[in-house]
């Protein structure tokens, strides 16, 4: 979009970027924020189907639809509280924290090829560390409460995302190590192909360690059985006890925001990206590598599986939600530190040795050998350029694993 | 503090000391069912002492009960378990019939023992539902209400309330059943039946469940009849005791004929034990878990109760007879009897000077004693456990401050 103002309206190179990158951002937020209304009428579809009731039924016709944004409207309107003991700046800039942490996270988030409001050479270190930052607002939000609830929710909160920070990187860097890119476009691109290329399915280690990033993905976006910080029978809310309206919401927004995050991020590194299960566009002679109308078509072909994906992801976590029982914190940490991380240590371990020697697979020829694709940001036509172009083919270079490796 | 903390074994594998702080639980929290407030020492997330706070509930029913006749003081034992209003109704009643020597007739029995084991049904499947929530499951709580609903409908039915009945009275009941209620109330059982292996898949057997309950807030037989528990708490000890079976003779007489076991843990085993899940490995005699055990073999045990009452009752002849009119007098003298309620031994104790009014009206309350073992139990535990424990001991706080 860059080159297009630049050479065609003729725009400065300045104003051409700061276009671009308001426009992403403007995409990128309406985008997340409709789709948590959309998740959180979805959550409440379904708890309600699950517990044998109807959920919203009125508000914008006969599915309730309208739900979430009446409750957006009900909470804009509400009176905005805030506890007589309470540090004011912290308690007002909490819920931002959080909510810009989770949001800013999508930035490196492909939805499909090079659909990406910012391809990052090490995107998925960029989105596991920023995700991390949302626990700041939940301290800050309990610590400024000037409540003990809240105070109890947010330490445990602490806690608990920095135990599941570790094994949760391990599992990341397994897919980063099998591609050998951090850069999420390339991750999921080395995935393509028919669904046994998916890095699900890479190898036994890869396998199982997929169900260790779903257990800590769940974990580290505070969802039950892991909802601990707002554990409501135990500490009224949570973090958010003192909250109300607008900054309530904002928490919200954050929560859903991540676990669709989690989810995109399992479907890019696990799930193969928007690459389907059956490679319908290849089949037709069709790439989406190409700057033509078709292959746009079948970017917007991958963006809606990619989609499919992390939703089905969201849904399976409101399905865990609304049927188990919530842990106790030493039994989280127990999980955490007994179980999820030295498995995922074993993992990592099985995996790199099966990249070493067993590069192409059980069945020779099933997938492209390891290295084929090495950090094209590195050999195209200048890094920056080529990481925002959202059009044309320039900008992933292939290169012979020989000319890379020294 | 530091005496407790020291003598607690369970401390040592947190040795991180930090400032101790005191929380309020309650009276508004979600999982205080009701207004009780429990007021915690914690160190970090371990809790030092837990002391209840009674009385947010207080309502003066029993001051009420010494200027109301005896029949007049039937709506206010409904508002004191009003889980198992029935079961209420029925204490009273069989109280002041025993002051009276007063018997009523064979279909009123039946059906008082009907109406009472199905007010057991309703209360456990609640307890049964409120401990999911305690434990942070909401959908097991609506599974439990959904089945409550048809109990709710079919005392409807039968007496036009749905929470507070008022339905067994002193001298039998206010009114017969309508026609066609034995039919729906064998429906229910019949679909009821098949329901409850679900909540033992998702509550009893599940892997969770297990880890929050079993082994936690383990009371011995001897220190759950030190505190004078009763119920499916007693019972919970592994202490033989139902009032059904062992009580006094006016109210063991209702129950003659009926075959039941008691649901207690006799040998390592449970009574049927084939038909329900095992015991997990982890847990305890006395530990939340098989507290909420015992409730749930209560509820296919009051099925089987309903059924044999439904056969009986249908096999009575006549009417079930009048109740006694709001003005009887009642003879001087006292009289005390203690129901096995859905919750525990509920007592009444009512002393007559020869009016219609009763010159004291006492309830001794089941969920009392019961609450009065958390303190003991929640020393050294987690904030986590405060819930699972008070939960596990299914309290009503309308009971507990009348």
């Amino acid at each position: 979009m860059v080159e297009y103002l630049i050479d065609r309206v003729g725009l400065p190179g300045w104003l051409a970027w700061t276009a671009a990158a308001a426009l992403a951002a403007v995409l990128i937020l309406n985008v997340i924020a409709g789709g948590a209304l959309v998740f959180i009428w979805a959550e409440r579809k379904i708890a309600a189907r699950i517990q044998d009731r109807l959920g919203p039924t009125r508000t914008g016709g006969k599915f309730g639809w309208l739900q979430s944004l009446a409750d957006g409207i009900k909470l804009l309107a509400k009176e905005d509280l805030m506890p007589d003991g309470a540090d004011g700046m912290l308690f007002r800039l909490a819920p931002y924290v959080s909510f810009c942490a989770s949001f800013c996270a999508f930035i490196a988030l492909p939805f499909a090829f090079d659909f990406v409001g910012l391809r990052l050479n090490v995107a998925v270190f960029f989105v596991v560390a920023v995700l991390g930052l949302e626990v700041f607002g939940v301290i800050l939000a309990g610590y400024a409460s000037a409540s003990k609830w809240s105070l109890f929710g947010s330490m445990r909160e602490a806690a608990q995302v920095v135990s599941y920070e570790v094994p949760l990187g391990m599992c990341v860097v397994v897919p980063v190590m099998l591609a050998g890119s951090m850069d999420m476009v390339t991750i999921a691109e080395k995935q393509a192909g028919w669904f046994w290329n998916w890095y699900l399915f890479h190898d036994p280690f890869t396998f199982v360690i997929f169900w260790v990033y779903v257990t800590c993905a769940v974990a580290s976006v505070n969802r039950a059985p892991f909802d601990l910080a707002e554990a409501e029978s135990e500490l009224v809310a949570g973090f958010h006890t003192e909250y109300s309206g607008l900054r309530w919401s904002f928490f919200f927004m954050a929560e859903y925001g991540s676990m669709f995050l989690v989810s995109a991020m399992a479907a890019v590194l696990f799930l193969g990206g928007w690459n389907g299960p059956v490679p319908l566009a290849t089949l037709a002679g069709l790439s989406e590598g190409t700057g033509d109308t078709a292959g746009y078509l079948v970017r917007l072909l991958g963006m809606v599986n990619l989609l499919g994906k992390a939703t089905l992801g969201v849904l399976v976590m409101m399905w865990i939600r609304w049927t188990l029982p919530r842990l106790r914190i030493d039994q989280v940490m127990t999980t955490c530190l007994k179980y999820c991380t030295p498995i995922a240590a074993v993992m990592f371990a099985g995996a790199m040795l099966w990249q070493l020697f067993l590069p192409g697979g059980l069945v020779p020829g099933m997938r492209r050998p390891a290295g084929e694709i090495r950090e094209g940001w590195l050999e195209g036509p200048g890094g920056r350029a080529a990481a925002s172009a959202p059009t044309g083919s320039g900008d992933l270079v292939l290169v012979p694993a020989a000319q890379v490796r020294p | 503090m530091a005496s407790i903390l020291d003598d607690d074994p369970r401390i040592i594998e947190f040795d991180v000391r930090t400032d101790e702080m005191l929380v309020n639980m309650g009276p508004q929290h979600p999982s205080t069912h009701g207004v009780l407030r429990l007021v915690l020492r914690t160190d970090g997330e371990i809790v030092s002492e837990v002391e209840p706070h009674i009385g947010y509930l207080h309502r003066c029913a029993e001051k009420i009960g010494e200027n109301l006749t005896a029949r007049q003081w039937i709506p206010y034992t409904d508002r004191m378990d009003y889980l198992a209003a029935m079961n209420m109704n029925l204490g009273w009643s069989l109280a002041v019939e025993k002051l009276m020597k007063y018997e009523v007739s064979e279909k009123a029995r039946h059906l008082r023992v009907l109406i009472a084991e199905l007010g057991r049904i309703a209360s456990h499947l609640v307890g049964m539902g409120a401990y999911g929530l305690d434990l942070g499951t909401f959908s097991p709580f609506l599974y439990a209400f959904r089945e409550r609903e048809r109990i709710l409908d079919l005392f409807e039915e039968a007496c036009g309330a749905r929470l507070t009945y008022s339905y067994i009275t002193v001298g039998g009941l206010t009114a017969d059943l309508p026609p066609g209620w034995l039919q729906r109330c064998e429906a229910f059982l019949d679909q009821f039946e098949p329901v409850i292996k679900e909540y033992h898949a998702l509550l009893t057997t599940n892997a969770i469940f297990v880890k929050r309950t079993a082994n936690i807030g383990v009371m011995s037989r001897e220190m759950a009849i030190d505190y004078g528990c009763s119920g499916p708490v007693l019972r919970g000890s592994g202490v033989d005791q139902d009032l059904r079976r062992d009580g006094e003779a006016i109210y063991t007489a209702m129950y003659d004929g009926y075959a039941f076991e008691v649901a207690v843990m006799k040998n390592g085993r449970y009574p049927r034990d084939h038909e329900y899940p095992p015991v997990p490995p982890d847990a305890v005699i006395g530990d939340c878990w098989h507290r909420f055990f015992v409730r749930m073999i209560e509820v296919v045990q009051s099925m089987d109760l309903v059924r044999q009452a439904i056969d009986r009752y249908s096999a009575c002849k006549g009417t079930i007879g009048e109740p006694l009119k709001l003005t009887e007098k009642i003879p001087a003298g006292d009289a005390y009897l203690e129901t096995e309620c859905p919750k525990g031994q509920m007592g009444f104790y009512v002393v007559g000077d020869g009016t219609a009014i009763p010159w004291r009206a006492r309830a001794r309350s089941s969920s009392f004693s019961n609450l009065s073992v958390t303190a003991d139990l929640c020393r050294g535990c987690l904030i986590a456990d405060v819930p699972a424990i008070v939960g596990s001991l299914d309290i009503v706080m309308g009971e507990i401050d009348r």
